[in-house]
Formats: C-alpha cells, sequence, structure tokens
C-alpha cells in the first residue's frame, strides 16, 4: 500500500478571516466520497446553510472528489484525497489534494454545455460533472507540483 | 438499489426507494432499471420523491436508461427533490426530459393524452 505523505501542497493554518470547517483523509473510493460528503455535511450547521446550499455544496464536492477517485486514481484504490473546507466570510473555500494522475491537459476541462437537442440519441450520458463545477464554484485554480494535484475553489454559500 | 415498481393502466411507474443515485450507484440503478423495465409497453415514470441527491453520474445514469428505453417507451420524471431539481436546470436537461410535480401529475397527462 502506497504510503500518504503530505506534499508541499497541504495547506497553511487558517487564518483569523477563516475557520476551519472541516479537514478529512478520504479513502479514494466512491464510497469514500460518500462519506466524506456526509462528515462535510455534518459539520455545515443547518440554522446557517439553507438546504439548497447546503445541497450545492455537497454537488460540487461530489464532483470534484469522484473525479479524483475516476480519473487521477483510476484503476486503484488505496489512493487517499485530502480534503479542506474553510469558512470565510465569502463562502467556503475549499482544497483537494491527491496523488493521482494530472489533468490530462493540464487544466481543469470546465467548458460550456451546448443545448442538448431533442434527438434522444445524441444526448449526452457524460461531461456534466466540470460543467456543474465551473456553474456552482468560483476562483478555481489547478496546480501540478511533484506528484499532487491541488484544486482550490471557493463556494460562495453561508 | 431499492426501486418500487407498479403498473397503472399501461404505465409502469418506478420509485426509487434509495436517498441518492451517485457515482457510487450509477452502474447498479442502470442494471436495476433495465431489469424492473424489462416488460414495459409504455410509459415509464420515474418518480424520485426519495432522491434526496443526484450527482453528474446518476444524471447521466438517468440519460442512459431513457435512450435504452428508446422511444417507444418514454422516460418520465417526476417529483424532483430541490437539490435533484437543480441539478436539470443547471445542466438544462429540464429542456429535454418530461419533468412532472407529483405522480399524480404524470397520470393525469397520460389520461389527457389520451
Amino acid at each position: 500500500m502506497m504510503r500518504w505523505t503530505p506534499c508541499a501542497l497541504m495547506p497553511d493554518a487558517a487564518t483569523d478571516a477563516e475557520l476551519s470547517v472541516i479537514s478529512l483523509d478520504v479513502p479514494g473510493t466512491f464510497e469514500g466520497v460518500r462519506w466524506a460528503l456526509a462528515q462535510t455535511l455534518q459539520h455545515l450547521g443547518e440554522e446557517r446553510y439553507s438546504v439548497e446550499e447546503r445541497g450545492t455544496v455537497e454537488l460540487v464536492l461530489a464532483e470534484v472528489l469522484n473525479n479524483v477517485v475516476e480519473h487521477a486514481y483510476s484503476g486503484r484504490d488505496d489512493g487517499k484525497i485530502a480534503l479542506e473546507v474553510r469558512q470565510t466570510e465569502a463562502g467556503l473555500n475549499v482544497r483537494v489534494v491527491d496523488h493521482g494522475r494530472p489533468m490530462p491537459e493540464g487544466g481543469l476541462p470546465i467548458k460550456p454545455l451546448s443545448q442538448p437537442s431533442d434527438d434522444l440519441l445524441s444526448l449526452p450520458e457524460g461531461g456534466f460533472g466540470w460543467f456543474l463545477v465551473g456553474q456552482l464554484a468560483h476562483d478555481h485554480q489547478y496546480r501540478r507540483v511533484d506528484d499532487c494535484n491541488c484544486l482550490t475553489f471557493r463556494v460562495t454559500v453561508g | 438499489m431499492q426501486l418500487v415498481s407498479k403498473v397503472i393502466g399501461d404505465v409502469l411507474v418506478v420509485r426509487v426507494n434509495e436517498p441518492r443515485i451517485d457515482a457510487a450507484a450509477a452502474v447498479e440503478f442502470k442494471d436495476a432499471m433495465r431489469a424492473a423495465t424489462h416488460d414495459a409497453a409504455g410509459r415509464v415514470v420515474l418518480d424520485l420523491s426519495q432522491v434526496a441527491m443526484i450527482d453528474s453520474s446518476g444524471l447521466g445514469a438517468i440519460v442512459t436508461v431513457m435512450k435504452t428505453l428508446g422511444d417507444d417507451r418514454p422516460l418520465e420524471l417526476a417529483a424532483l427533490t430541490v437539490n435533484v431539481a437543480a441539478v436539470f436546470r443547471l445542466t438544462r436537461m429540464e429542456s429535454v426530459m418530461k419533468i412532472h410535480d407529483c405522480v399524480d401529475d404524470a397520470m393525469d397527462a397520460v389520461r389527457s393524452d389520451a
């Protein structure tokens, strides 16, 4: 089993303007992602975040983390994902770090979605994930440093 | 994957008795839908009232099921919860899928079309 070593992209300690919501080592499997989402949602109080806001956070995190499982860690189940969520005045700052394969084109594949046609057979069955991240998250930044992928973004809720 | 099917007239109503259709459940959902709709002859209404969360994999799985059923057995959706409805809205899939507020509305639509 691969050892999980922190890399240069691990976050600094939370500043005064930030409040740490959660910091997790997530198993790089779809079940691991489910667990991480449940943990994170538990830490987002229902008095501060509406049902819709909680749904937005859950959806964005699901897309980003499942993408790591499916592509960066494709074909292996011993990967780990470091998830860090901090609350600020401007929303939730999220950082996701993994040791998997880099993004194929060195950046996030966020593209506009074409208007789906009425022709049943031409409907897309995929490609929705990064589009949703692009719609729901802001200031996304992807960096590859050594053997780490580091993705940061902000979700304007709370 | 818990699916509960019932036939009302010539419509097959399939209720998804699961809180989520996500990446961990998408393959199972497709397999269970294939089995549940095997004998369907006409419309299929997917009751999503129990589903609180769907992600892009779940959405892709629903599109796959819709394509597999084809034009003769149109798949319609009913009773979307708030965060499930948001995914269909954001991806503009709501414009190509028939979505009913509740299962009763879906049945009324069948009757008024007849």
